[in-house]
Formats: C-alpha cells, sequence, structure tokens
C-alpha cells in the first residue's frame, strides 16, 4: 500500500484539574493514500481539530497522546521527541489554521513570514525561498506576486492572508498539509476564491491533505475521502461520492439533513390582520455611523447610507451582506444603542427616538434584540433564572411565585427544563445559552426582536433546531424578526423578505422567492452563486463572472456612486463610474440599486 | 406540522466543558490550593487571629515594664525577650499586630471600595466624567505615597484617622485604575448592551452587570493593596510619624529597639519578622487564587 498517512488506535486524553481523565479521541484509525485529501468532519467538541493536531505528534495543553501509533511516511511521529519533532513540524507536516490574521506577526513582511519555514529547515537558500514563495503566490492566484511579499500582513486583506498562509506551509513541499478550518472565518465570495486556489495547488502539487471543517458543502468540494466524527470517533469513513450521496451512519444522515436547510413555513394567515393596522417598522433615509460628527451631522465613517425599509407585523425580515457590510450596526440603530444622523425610525406608527433615553419604556419593550455570542451575551454571574427574570419585573411588575411560574413557561416555550432556572448559564451548551438567550427577548412580550447572526456560533444540527425554534414562536406569538445573518441559506429559510446590504448600502431587497429569480443586483448574483452546494464537482462548474479591473481613480470623490463598482462584473463605464445608482423597480416586485436597466 | 425539535444530545453535549470553568472560586479554591498556597492561608489566619484575640492572651501589659535589663535574650519568662526599656517583647507584638492590620485593613478596605466605586462610575458615566476623573486621580498617582504622607502627618500631626485616609487616599488611584480598566473591558460585553436596550439605569448596569463579574480581580487586589498599606505604615512608624507611643504598632516595634540590632536581640528580629511573614502571607493566598484574578491584577499593577 502507498498510505502515506497512517493512524491506529489513536488515543487523545485530557487531565481535569482533579487529576481525571477526559477521553477527547478515541481508539480512531484512518490512513491517506499519497496525494489524497481527507476530510475531517464533526461539530464543535469532536475533537476534529486534536486529531489533525497529534498527526504532528501535537497535543494542546493539558492533554496527551495517550496510545496508538501515527506515521508519516517513514516517520513514526508518535515517537519522535524533541527536536525531532521540531524537524517534522515545517518540514514534513505544515499547518494552515483557521484564522490567519492571528497566525502572522503584524510587525513582520510577509515573505519573511512565507519563507521562515524554509529557512528554518535550512533547506533553501534566501534567494531560491522568495523565488519558490513567489512561484507560489502566483499558483495561488494572489494579486501582484512579484510585490504582494513586501507587504505587511495588515496591507492585505482576509482572503489573501489566508492563501498566504498556504504559500507559508507549502514552502517547504511537505508530505502532509493540515488545513484547520481555513475558511470558515471568511465571507462567502472570498471563501469561493480560496478554495479555488487550495484546490488548484493541492491537486498540481499532489499534496496528500487533512481538511478539517464543519462545513460538509464545503469539504464536498475538495476532499476524497470523508471521515465524520462524532464526540471523538469515527462514525463513518469512506469516499467523498459515498458520503455525501448515500450516508450510511445516522449521524451522517442527520448532517446532511441539517446542511440541507428546510423552508420554515411563513404561517399561511401571514397577510390577515396586518393591512389594517400598518407596518411594525419603517425606516426612512437612514445614515448612521461611528467618530465625529461632521459637518451636517455626518459621522467620520459611515456605516449605513440612506437605508430604508418597511417590516409588516409577523413578517420576518433578513438581512444579509459580508462582514463589515453594516447588518450589525442597523440591528444596533434600530435597538437604539446607536443614534443615527439621519433619518427616521416609525415603530408601529410612531416615531421613535434616535437616542435610548428619549424612547419610552413600552417602546424598550416591544424591541428586543438578540446577539449572535450567547457566550457573551448572558451575564455569567447572573443564574437563568435572574436573565429571564429581570425583563419580567422590569416591564410587567411580575415577582416572587407569579415571576417563577412566567419563568418556567418561558423556558417551555424554547424547550429548557424547568430545572435548569436556578444554574448559571456558564454551565450550559451552546445551543441552551441560545435558547436563554430568545427567552429572555421572549420575556419582554415584544413586537420585534432583532437577531444579530443568531445561529452563526453554532453547530449545523444544533443551529437548525434554534431556527426551528424560531419559526414556531412566531406562528404562535405573531412576533416579527430582523433576522441578521451573512448565510444566504438560513435567511432564505427564515425569511419573508431580503434585504441585502453592501458596504452601507441598501443594493436590493426582495421578497424569499424572488431572491434568485430574475434580473437581481449583481452582489446578489454573486451572494447567491458563492454559496457551496453539497455535492462534488460544484466548485469546478459554477461560474462567477469576474469584474474587470478597474482604471484609475478619478471618481473617488464622486459622491454616491455604486459601492460594488469595483468588484461589478456588469459594470457600464461611462455610466456606473459617473453617476450615482437609481432604486429600479423589476417586474417581480424587487427593488435593487442599480444602473443595469439602462441598458 | 413536523418541525424537529432539538435533538437533546446535539444540544447538550460541550455543556460539560463548561462547569469546571467557573462554577464557584470558592468551592473550588481550597481543594487546588498548592503548598504555598496553603502556607499563606495559615499564616493569614494567624495573623488575624492575632489581631482579634491576640491581647487576650499578652502575658504582661502593653506598657509595663517587667524585665531588669533592657534587650534580653529569649527566655521562659519572656520568651521574645525584652525590649530597650525592659518591657516583654511578646505582649509588645500582641498588641501591636492589632494596629497594623487594624489600620492597614481599615485603609486598603477604604481604597478599594472608594477605587471600585469611582472605576464603576467613571465607566457608565459617559467620556467626560471619566477623562476627568481619570486625570485627576492620574494627578494623584504621581505623587510618592511616603512623601505624601509625611506632607500629611507633618501638616496635620499624626493620629489614626489620619493614618487610615492618607494609606486610603494614596492607594486609592490604583485601585481605581484597575476597577475602571475592568469595568471597561465589561462594559462592552454584549450583555450589557442588552441591559441597556432594555432600558435599564446607570446604576443599574453598574452594580447588577458589571460589578458581580470583577468581583474577584478587585479582591485579589485589595489583597495587595493591604500588604502596601501593612508596608507604608510600618515605614511611616519606624520613621517615628506613625503610631504615637505608648501604643506601637509592628514597625514602631522595630524603631524603638533598633539599637539592639548590632545584638541581634530578639526585640528588633521579631517584630520585622512579624511583618515579614504578615506580608509574605498574604502575598502567597493572592498567587494561590485562580489564575484570571490573579493575572488581571498583577499585571494592572505593574
Amino acid at each position: 500500500m502507498n498510505d502515506l498517512v497512517r493512524v491506529s488506535g489513536l488515543r487523545v486524553v485530557a487531565r481535569n484539574e482533579s487529576g481525571a481523565d477526559h477521553v477527547i479521541v478515541k481508539d480512531v484509525s484512518f490512513s491517506i493514500p499519497q496525494g489524497e485529501v481527507l476530510a475531517l468532519i464533526g461539530e464543535s467538541g469532536s475533537g476534529k481539530t486534536t486529531i489533525a493536531l497529534a498527526l504532528m505528534g501535537y497535543a494542546r495543553g493539558g492533554c496527551s497522546i495517550a496510545s496508538g501509533s501515527v506515521d508519516v511516511g517513514a516517520t513514526a511521529v508518535t515517537s519522535l521527541r524533541g527536536q525531532q519533532l521540531c524537524e517534522l513540524r515545517g518540514r514534513q507536516v505544515a499547518y494552515i489554521a483557521q484564522s490567519a490574521a492571528a497566525a502572522f506577526n503584524p510587525a513582520r513582511s510577509i515573505m519573511d513570514q512565507v519563507i521562515e519555514g524554509a529557512r528554518i529547515h535550512r533547506i533553501l537558500t534566501r534567494a531560491a525561498a522568495e523565488a519558490k514563495a513567489i512561484e507560489l503566490f502566483r499558483a495561488l492566484a494572489l494579486p501582484a506576486p512579484e510585490s504582494i511579499g513586501r507587504r505587511y500582513p495588515h496591507e492585505v486583506s482576509g482572503g489573501q492572508l489566508q492563501r498566504l498562509m498556504a504559500a507559508m506551509a507549502l514552502i517547504t513541499d511537505p508530505e502532509l498539509v493540515i488545513l484547520d478550518e481555513p475558511t470558515t472565518a471568511l465571507d462567502v465570495t472570498t471563501q469561493i476564491e480560496v478554495l479555488r486556489a487550495f484546490k488548484k495547488v493541492v491537486r498540481e502539487r499532489r499534496t496528500t491533505a487533512v481538511y478539517v471543517s464543519h462545513d460538509l458543502a464545503v469539504v464536498a468540494q475538495i476532499a476524497d475521502r470523508i471521515a465524520v466524527l462524532k464526540n471523538g470517533e469515527i462514525c463513518e469513513c469512506g469516499p467523498a461520492e459515498q458520503i455525501l450521496d448515500a450516508p450510511r451512519d445516522p449521524y451522517t444522515q442527520t448532517l446532511m439533513a441539517a446542511a440541507n436547510p428546510v423552508v420554515r413555513l411563513a404561517r399561511e394567515s401571514a397577510s390577515r390582520d396586518q393591512k389594517a393596522t400598518g407596518p411594525l417598522l419603517t425606516i426612512d433615509g437612514l445614515t448612521a455611523g461611528y467618530g465625529r460628527r461632521e459637518n451636517q451631522g455626518r459621522p467620520e465613517n459611515v456605516v449605513l447610507e440612506d437605508v430604508s425599509l418597511t417590516l409588516q407585523r409577523g413578517a420576518v425580515l433578513g438581512v444579509i451582506g459580508e462582514s463589515g457590510s453594516g447588518k450589525s450596526t442597523l440591528a444596533r440603530v434600530i435597538a437604539g444603542l446607536i443614534a443615527p444622523a439621519r433619518g427616521t425610525i416609525q415603530f408601529n406608527g410612531a416615531p421613535l427616538a434616535p437616542q435610548l433615553a428619549h424612547r419610552t419604556r413600552e417602546q424598550l419593550r416591544r424591541i428586543q434584540i438578540v446577539f449572535q455570542n450567547a457566550d457573551t451575551a448572558l451575564n455569567p454571574a447572573h443564574s437563568v433564572a435572574r436573565i429571564l427574570g429581570r425583563p419580567l419585573s422590569l416591564y410587567h411588575g411580575l415577582s416572587g411565585p407569579a415571576r417563577n411560574k412566567r419563568i418556567a413557561e418561558l423556558l417551555d416555550r424554547v424547550r429548557l427544563p424547568a430545572t435548569i432556572m436556578g444554574r448559571s448559564c456558564a454551565d450550559l451548551s451552546g445551543g441552551q445559552k441560545q435558547r436563554v438567550n430568545l427567552a429572555r427577548a421572549l420575556a419582554a412580550e415584544p413586537d420585534l426582536i432583532l437577531c444579530d447572526e443568531v445561529t452563526s456560533a453554532l453547530d449545523t444540527v444544533v443551529a437548525a433546531a434554534i431556527l426551528d425554534l424560531m419559526a414556531e414562536l412566531r406562528r404562535e406569538l405573531n412576533v416579527s424578526y430582523v433576522f441578521i445573518s451573512h448565510d444566504i441559506k438560513t435567511v432564505r429559510s427564515l425569511c419573508d423578505e431580503v434585504l441585502v446590504l453592501y458596504a452601507g448600502c441598501k443594493v436590493e431587497s426582495s421578497s424569499r422567492e424572488t431572491l434568485s429569480v430574475g434580473s437581481s443586483h449583481p452582489y446578489t448574483d454573486l451572494l447567491v452563486a458563492s454559496v457551496p452546494e453539497l455535492r462534488k464537482g460544484w466548485l469546478e462548474q459554477v461560474d462567477i463572472p469576474e469584474a474587470q479591473s478597474l482604471v484609475g481613480t478619478h471618481f473617488a470623490g464622486t459622491p454616491r456612486l455604486c459601492s460594488f463598482l469595483r468588484r461589478c462584473p456588469l459594470r457600464i463605464d461611462g455610466v456606473c463610474d459617473v453617476e450615482p445608482p437609481p432604486h429600479v423597480v423589476t417586474q417581480n416586485g424587487k427593488q435593487i440599486l442599480c444602473h443595469q436597466d439602462l441598458k | 406540522m413536523t418541525t424537529p425539535v432539538a435533538s437533546p444530545s446535539a444540544d447538550r453535549a460541550p455543556a460539560q466543558e463548561g462547569i469546571a470553568h467557573r462554577a464557584g472560586f470558592w468551592r473550588r479554591w481550597p481543594r487546588r490550593l498548592s503548598l504555598s498556597g496553603l502556607v499563606g492561608v495559615v499564616l493569614v489566619a494567624f495573623w488575624l487571629l492575632v489581631a482579634f484575640v491576640g491581647p487576650l492572651f499578652a502575658p504582661h501589659g502593653v506598657g509595663a515594664i517587667v524585665a531588669d535589663d533592657s534587650f534580653a535574650p529569649m527566655s521562659g519568662q519572656f520568651p521574645l525577650g525584652s525590649d530597650y526599656l525592659g518591657r516583654d517583647v511578646l505582649s509588645r507584638i500582641l498588641y501591636g499586630a492589632r494596629y497594623t492590620i487594624g489600620l492597614a485593613l481599615a485603609a486598603a478596605l477604604l481604597a478599594s471600595t472608594a477605587g471600585t466605586a469611582l472605576g464603576l462610575f467613571a465607566t457608565v458615566s459617559g467620556r467626560w466624567i471619566d477623562e476627568s476623573l481619570s486625570r485627576l486621580l492620574d494627578a494623584v498617582t504621581c505623587i510618592p505615597s511616603k512623601v505624601f504622607a509625611l506632607v500629611m502627618v507633618a501638616g496635620f500631626g499624626s493620629s489614626v484617622p489620619l493614618l487610615i485616609f492618607t494609606a486610603a487616599l494614596s492607594y486609592l488611584p490604583g485601585a481605581y485604575r484597575i476597577a475602571r480598566s475592568l469595568a471597561v473591558n465589561l462594559n462592552v460585553m454584549e450583555y450589557v448592551e442588552v441591559a441597556r436596550a432594555r432600558g435599564e439605569g446607570r446604576v443599574y448596569i453598574a452594580c447588577y452587570e458589571l460589578l458581580p463579574n470583577m468581583i474577584h480581580p478587585m479582591l485579589a487586589d485589595f489583597g495587595l493593596r493591604f500588604v502596601f498599606v501593612v508596608l507604608l505604615l510600618s515605614g511611616l512608624s519606624f520613621l517615628g510619624l506613625g503610631v504615637q507611643p505608648p501604643a506601637a504598632d509592628l514597625g514602631s516595634l522595630v524603631r524603638e529597639n533598633i539599637s539592639g540590632l548590632p545584638d541581634g536581640s530578639p526585640a528588633v528580629m521579631m517584630p520585622a519578622l512579624a511583618i515579614a511573614t504578615l506580608t509574605i502571607g498574604v502575598n502567597l493566598v493572592i498567587d494561590s487564587l485562580p489564575g484570571r484574578a490573579r493575572r488581571l491584577t498583577r499585571g494592572a499593577l505593574r
């Protein structure tokens, strides 16, 4: 057999404070033939990163490799010590971490860091290493390969940095490359570029690789074999096609089901009573940002520019966009945490004061906000009962047994047992915390819940359960959501209306059904096309038009030009870089901010 | 409607890790105590006991001249020898510890409470109050505590309330700095934003959202302040500006018997040893605190 990597009976244990062992990885065995890519997939805590690190003979603090053997080529990794391990790492086995931003030293130039591995292991002279790095930059489709090495990490984008880290790993021609969630932190439109670059390099160099991810659709693009992990054990391991098309293990089937979200139906009676009472929330010409106010009250850093939207009672509005597009700022402005610079907000037919202090308690009660990360959104010093009890006594004046009864009801609503009432939220799992987080918003009995990336930090299966719960709450309580996400799949599965933000501008608003039908804003097209599909070969087939690079920046000072100009593949020179784009209503009722229809 | 309900196993699996993480620092602490931590606890407990009930066990009165010669060595009659006037050193230490520990406790408590309160106030009060308060207290920081204490004693004369006030004022800015830096970090947490969006007032946010999460590091900081105050007061007493005779704290015991030093008299060694064991004990306790609290405090002090 020409297996490059052979792992048998690997056990990794963690020792806790009282000295008891906790097994993280239980008797895992697998092998990877030369030139193949094995994907390790599983939810957080399944041991996938621990296994990947064990391939380098490394165990994180407090953990140790208890038994089993790891062989890479002719090297028995588990028997190496000290200096021998140093010679293995970065030379035979290289590692690409999730966050490139954290893995690069901001004080040194990129080239210095990329060739560091080759220099440490003394396999190339500096000049040869730099030449090789430039060759790798080119292979990874990085812009300006000759000069990018002279820049510093903060001078390139996140996606570029991730590819630079791949160059760093590949400079020594390692036998095995470990990629640990390398695209998880990236926007979908960037992810696809990075994935393509990785795949190309891996194929061309016939590198053997381990790809760690929680995202089946991403894995489907790059892996030859997939190992599905749960609680430190391999549930199923086989060729990618077999796992994707005919999963045998029930857990794999659950994962597959969660990756293909069902549409959580809106209430059939959605439009029954809302027309009479008017919209719940109307925002008109909203501009907001941070920093000092310049003339006419414009903030120094404008985050949201002229955003308008309408939300009907009981409806769900999805807000989608990449990081930095102003999604979270929108939620904070509606909640009153940031005062807008311009524009009006109408809620329940009455104007909503920009500042929190000028809003009535009743208005505050009717709008609740739920944040992404339940770890930071729930006070670790408070018990569950306290967290849920506070809005009850503040808004509804409940106390004593009446309050406890209501807390139990709320816990029941979010499908948590009433017994967790006295527990600190630090003792709860991620999914449970997010349920408590939702329950706190429900305690106020709001009309509108602002959900800021509520499922983004959760594993697929848990996230699906939270989405189901939200859909159910909406049916039963007639509450509206503004659902903010970077994930178009979740937005599609829950929302009636979708609003696409790009660089603070609303570039499109449409209903769920029409989102990918008919003509759309070019950015929406890009966004929709970039979401990986759960089948092999998608990456090769998908056609993402590339924008021609823009010559000159003479228009930079012209106000309010299309924000997507530089990346737009459909740009009309002489129009788009001269005039601000108009709001256009298409045949199927979409509103888009684009010049397209002028043709 | 076939809405799939959360699979309980998937939802609960990672919960276990969290339990050990924070589940009550007091419950977990003694079990994890290292040898040095244990030594610290024993020393601190001993000195606290001495401060409270020590004088009950004193064989002689605090000012009574009982020995025939000064600087007598240790003997059955005078376990720690006699001092320069022929008084019993053991009795003097048992009485003196009460001053040192009592004063230092009061001053450190005052400095830490006021510092925490001001730090919280500055954090929730917006930029202008925060800036002016911080700059004002920065100005206080740059006055050396010994010199400040000398000026205060020179100006108002030495008295117990003045000593407490002076020591508290010297160490307040440090406590404020740490409290404010902790509170500012907590203030941007999302649960504070949620509380603000809920319409909570500043007092609620300061007392219920911020304070509980900074109490442990502030306790560790309190321990350090206590040590500093002990050393400041002992130093002052050594200069003759602290607690005035016939009462004496540990520092003044060292000073009044300094002439016994060439002979290695226990009258000067023992009070010095008392100060050393007390401060080392508190330091050992602080070092045995769970990592986070200690790091925050130690880091911020430097």
